[in-house]
């Protein structure tokens, strides 16, 4: 069992806020955008790349020029489908798409093209990772297919609000939870879990800092044995999985605070400030917002057939959770190391070529235990590891075919990952060896015993302990390069007649 | 079906429409009008017809995932009233 699952007993413990007089527990729920992997935006034959010079993808149709007519671009569909699946989720094979209308300087259109009555995708769920291989059932609430808006600029000139409609268009999912969220780790979990899965699926690119994920909070709180859900703020646009943990404990927090000052909780849109650690509320509309939903006469409904969605069903790439019960059922790994190798598709596909013709055990603890540690340490991901999984798997064979020790393989593993090179170079710049040949081992061991006649005597008086003196003497007497395992079985033998 | 002043305010207002005092009363008439003209539909029996949102026949057309489209800034900004290093440009709008 690994260090993390010591906190087993605490992991399962419920999340809780202790008041003054009770016990709360935090209801969440969440709704996140998603950004369709996609060349083409959703109605337009505009591109999506990111980064583009401002302006420059962006049609007559994206700019809402009058008479522009939207065309459904069927790949963000198939897209869609794909995740909805991936979401264990009901496909509708007739869904709706609606004007959601409100005004908004990067909105040129002044509606938004959504899914209102009728979405695509339905009910589904998501099993997410907890700690030590435990895991919990988020339920899926709908996914929607949606346009994105452009990009208001407030903070580029002193008195001018800048646009750019690059991003307007682009084909979003949104995906709405189940309140089933009971804590930041579960929330923290569930978006790693949705990331994962799009990335497998290839239907977006689960960036959060560059804004192809996003996600929006629900949070309540409740005295411990309730049933009644209480009102809800909606913490918005929240843009890493780590804030959206803080936002979550801190507005939590001030809600149980103002609930026990006598208090009541608005239901009101609020914004998370990372470097106040707090949670505000956006200045209140005069209007409460009533957005009008009607179908978009430019578009007629969705149908699809129950062919299209099982062709697509047919042409499912593995999952997170197939993998990782692939790995507990093939590599023999824990429930806990298959959940952390499974988690990013990168570090997934290192691991299978690293396992490949191995031992998967060893090479699962040097993946999780080694170079997540080196990861971590130099702030990368796996994708840019500075070791590669054939120089790793190198250096394992290194180690399991007795050319060195297992600890002069993490020796050499730490030259690699300071860009020493191939494990066979440092290796031999480095003059490392194990000596396994019998004869030259059975020297050095008589050798020593010879030399020692006090210490044999000693262990011959029923010391066993100077036993490891003697591999001490021998392993200085062979610069370290004596098998450890051959040097003991050999003195046993030796010291006993 | 009549719509009352108040409410005929609230569409304006929604629809970014200036509408003096003075007018909601007369519009409010003429909305309620429009609204009872539609309802007679309702007098048509549609007991065995599918609920439908359009009467073509014809299902939705898919685009393929190509750009065909963009890089014509200069003709998406040509009818900005201001613009910025190819941004629009519109007077601070911040939450």
């Amino acid at each position: 069992m690994r260090a993390s699952c010591i906190k087993e007993n605490i992991a399962k413990m419920p999340y809780v806020i202790h008041g003054e007089n009770r016990d709360w527990e935090v209801i969440v729920g969440l709704e996140v955008h998603a950004q369709v992997k996609s060349k083409a935006k959703l109605f337009s034959g505009a591109a999506t790349d990111f980064g583009a010079e401002p302006n420059s993808q962006v049609s007559l149709v994206d700019a809402a020029f009058p008479g522009m007519l939207p065309v459904l671009n069927g790949f963000c569909i198939e897209q869609a489908v794909r995740t909805g699946i991936g979401l264990n989720a009901a496909i509708n094979l007739v869904s709706v798409f609606e004007r959601k209308n409100y005004f908004y300087a990067d909105l040129p259109a002044g509606y938004q093209i959504s899914q209102y009555q009728r979405p695509l995708v339905g009910e589904g769920w998501v099993n997410i990772d907890l700690a030590c291989g435990s895991s919990k059932r988020i339920g899926i609430e709908r996914l929607h297919v949606e346009q994105d808006a452009g990009k208001s600029l407030h903070d580029q000139h002193p008195t001018y609000t800048l646009i750019d409609l690059n991003r307007a268009g682009v084909a979003l999912m949104e995906i709405v939870s189940r309140p089933d969220v009971r804590s930041p780790e579960e929330a923290g979990a569930y978006l790693r879990k949705l990331r994962a899965i799009v990335r497998y699926l290839d239907t977006c690119d689960g960036n959060m800092e560059q804004g192809s994920m996003r996600c929006d909070v629900n949070v309540s709180v409740r005295p411990v044995g309730d049933n009644e859900l209480r009102t809800r703020t909606e913490i918005k646009n929240v843009n890493s999985v780590r804030f959206v943990m803080q936002a979550i404990e801190r507005e939590a927090e001030r809600q149980v605070e103002v609930y026990e000052t006598g208090g009541a909780v608005r239901q009101e849109t609020r914004l998370y400030d990372p470097t106040k650690g707090e949670t505000r509320a956006m200045r209140a509309k005069e209007f409460a917002h009533d957005y009008r939903y009607f179908p978009d006469p430019d578009l007629l409904p969705l149908t699809l057939t129950a062919e299209y969605v099982a062709g697509i069903r047919a042409t499912m790439a593995e999952l997170p959770d197939q993998r990782k019960q692939r790995y507990i059922d093939d590599y023999g790994l824990s429930a806990y190391d298959a959940a952390v190798l499974t988690a990013e598709k990168e570090a997934a596909e290192y691991y299978e070529r690293l396992a490949d013709g191995r031992d998967p055990k060893l090479a699962a603890n040097w993946v999780i235990t080694n170079l997540f540690a080196v990861l971590n340490k130099q702030g990368r991901s796996i994708a840019n590891s500075p070791i590669s999984a054939d120089d790793l798997g190198a250096l394992l064979d290194l180690m399991t075919t007795n050319k060195i020790s297992g600890r002069q393989a993490k020796e050499v593993f730490e030259a690699m990952a300071e860009g020493g090179g191939k494990p066979e170079a440092i290796v031999a710049e480095r003059g490392l060896s194990q000596i396994t040949d019998a004869g030259a081992l059975e020297a050095a061991v008589d050798a020593a015993i010879a030399g020692n006649p006090k210490q044999v005597a000693q262990f011959r008086g029923g010391n066993d302990k100077i036993l490891g003196w003697f591999v001490g003497q021998i392993m200085k007497a062979t610069k370290g390069q004596a098998n450890p395992g051959q040097v003991n079985a050999l003195l046993r033998k030796k010291l006993k007649d | 079906m009549s719509l009352d002043k108040e409410t005929v305010k609230t569409i304006a207002f929604l629809a970014r429409v200036r509408v003096p005092d003075d007018q909601l009363e007369g519009l409010a008439g003429e909305l309620s009008a429009i609204l009872g003209w539609i309802t007679q539909l309702g007098e048509v029996d549609t007991s065995d017809v599918e609920p439908m949102t359009s009467v073509a026949t014809i299902a939705q057309h898919h685009r393929t995932d190509v750009v065909t489209d963009g890089r014509r800034r200069d003709a998406v900004l040509a009818n900005a009233p201001h613009a910025i290093d190819d941004y629009y440009a519109l007077p601070k709008v911040v939450e």
